[in-house]
């Protein structure tokens, strides 16, 4: 038997939560909010209670996919990248860079956000850059 | 206080009485449950008494069960105050978890956290640890009911009127074991409203908690909203008391009535 609670923070939005992950034989099996956490003292909002679901779902995309002949392909990191860089320049080659935008994400990290804000404005030259918290 | 309650689970774990021994663990600078192996490994165990007495508590009967469920040939302890032992005596009339199969280490509260919670008993059958304080009445319960029918309903709809639908109440409960949930029952409420149906959610609950609530106060705590939800059970279970001389988990062995009265051939 290997039973384990642990202490993790909720990947949902940017609050940063605390909570714990109650974890049986491998398998995640239940959410507990954390109560000494000064953040959310012990309380979650209905995303954080199933956290425990949705990181196991077999809907969750675990490759790229790139949309071939109207269909979705799972595709290697390598041709995701190559695809998605050459249609970034071709775009800002051919319409300027702010023909661009930029969505960034609550469930990345405050570094992850960074570097895309400056991906957006030191590399293809756009303040085009919005957050879902904002919408 | 914790010297006793080490002492004990030490000797349970030594002697192979338990599998493992369901407590709270003070780790990465925050208090959890956590199942104890090992009777030389006792260092981070704590009570749940951090900055107040009862500020970390935690389901732990709801953990057992999981642990159980997939394990009902082994034998667990699991640490509990009076609401904790109220839990276990209920659960195993309700089939949830076997009396014979867990082994309660009991701690007593103190008068502060006693008069916080409201509580009628504040300590199991046994402990090992505190002082027996005692029993305080529903004053909240008290308070609402001294007003007048009108203003009372005013006073829940607007405190309802708060809630965001997290499904915390339900989540958190040791008590709440059921497969589906009617509260998410599309024919019995609407499942696509924020504020939920007022006042069918909450009083949904609140039935449905009749003659099963224990009066731990886990759901009040996880309530992102502060709903009085505890007053609101401590009301549902005054009047399962007066109607049927019932309460969970006082007497043990003693089952629902409306658990009885679910039984076939029971009109
Ligand atoms: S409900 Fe009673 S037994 Fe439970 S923590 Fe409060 S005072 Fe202690
Ligand atoms: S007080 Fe709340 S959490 Fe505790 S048993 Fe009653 S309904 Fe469940
Ligand atoms: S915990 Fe509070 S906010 Fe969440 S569903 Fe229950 S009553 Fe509503």
């Amino acid at each position: 038997m290997d039973y384990r609670t642990a202490l993790t923070t909720c990947t949902y939005c940017g609050c940063g939560c605390n909570l714990y992950l109650e974890v049986l034989d491998g398998q995640i099996i239940d959410t507990i909010p954390c109560k000494t956490s000064p953040v959310n003292e012990g309380k979650l909002c209905i995303k954080g209670w199933n956290v425990h679901e949705f990181v196991q779902s077999p809907n969750r995309l675990t490759r790229p996919l790139l949309r071939k002949e109207g269909t979705f392909e799972e595709v290697s990191w390598d041709e995701a990248l190559e695809f998605t860089a050459s249609k970034l320049r071709d775009i800002k080659e051919g319409y300027g860079g702010d023909s661009i935008g930029f969505l960034t994400s609550a469930k990345a990290t405050n570094e992850e956000n960074y570097l895309l804000q400056k991906f957006a404005r030191a590399a293809l030259g756009t303040n085009n850059v919005d957050h879902c918290a904002r919408l | 206080m914790i010297k006793e309650v080490k002492k004990r689970v030490k000797e349970l774990l030594d002697s192979g009485k338990i599998t493992g021994f369901l407590g709270l663990r003070d780790m990465n600078g925050h208090v959890g449950p956590h199942l104890f192996c090992d009777g030389g490994d006792l260092e981070a165990l704590v009570l749940g008494d951090r900055e107040r007495p009862g500020d970390s508590r935690y389901p732990l009967n709801k953990q057992l069960i999981h642990l159980a469920r997939s394990y009902p040939e082994d034998t667990f302890g699991v640490l509990v105050r009076g609401c904790d032992e109220r839990g276990l005596k209920t659960l195993s009339t309700w089939n949830q978890l076997h009396p014979d199969k867990v082994v309660p280490v009991g701690i007593a509260c103190p008068q502060e956290l006693a008069e916080a919670c409201e509580c009628l008993r504040p300590y199991p059958d046994e402990f090992v640890c505190g002082e027996k304080v005692e029993g305080c009445p529903y004053d909240s319960v008290a308070q609402l009911d001294g007003i007048d029918l009108a203003a009372r309903f005013d006073h829940w709809m607007r405190e309802f009127e708060k809630c965001i639908k997290c499904y915390g109440c339900r989540d958190i409960c040791p008590m709440c074991f059921c497969k589906e949930c009617s509260l998410e029952s599309n024919e019995l409420i609407r499942t696509g409203d924020i504020p939920p149906e007022m006042p069918l959610f909450h009083l949904t609950r609140a039935v449905h908690m009749a003659g099963r609530c224990i009066d731990c106060g886990l759901c009040n705590e996880a309530c992102p909203a502060d709903i009085p939800l505890r007053t609101l059970y401590k009301k549902v279970a005054d009047i399962i008391d007066e109607e049927f001389h019932y309460r969970p988990g006082y007497v043990a062995d003693q089952k629902s009535p409306l658990n009885i009265l679910s039984q076939p051939g029971v009109e």
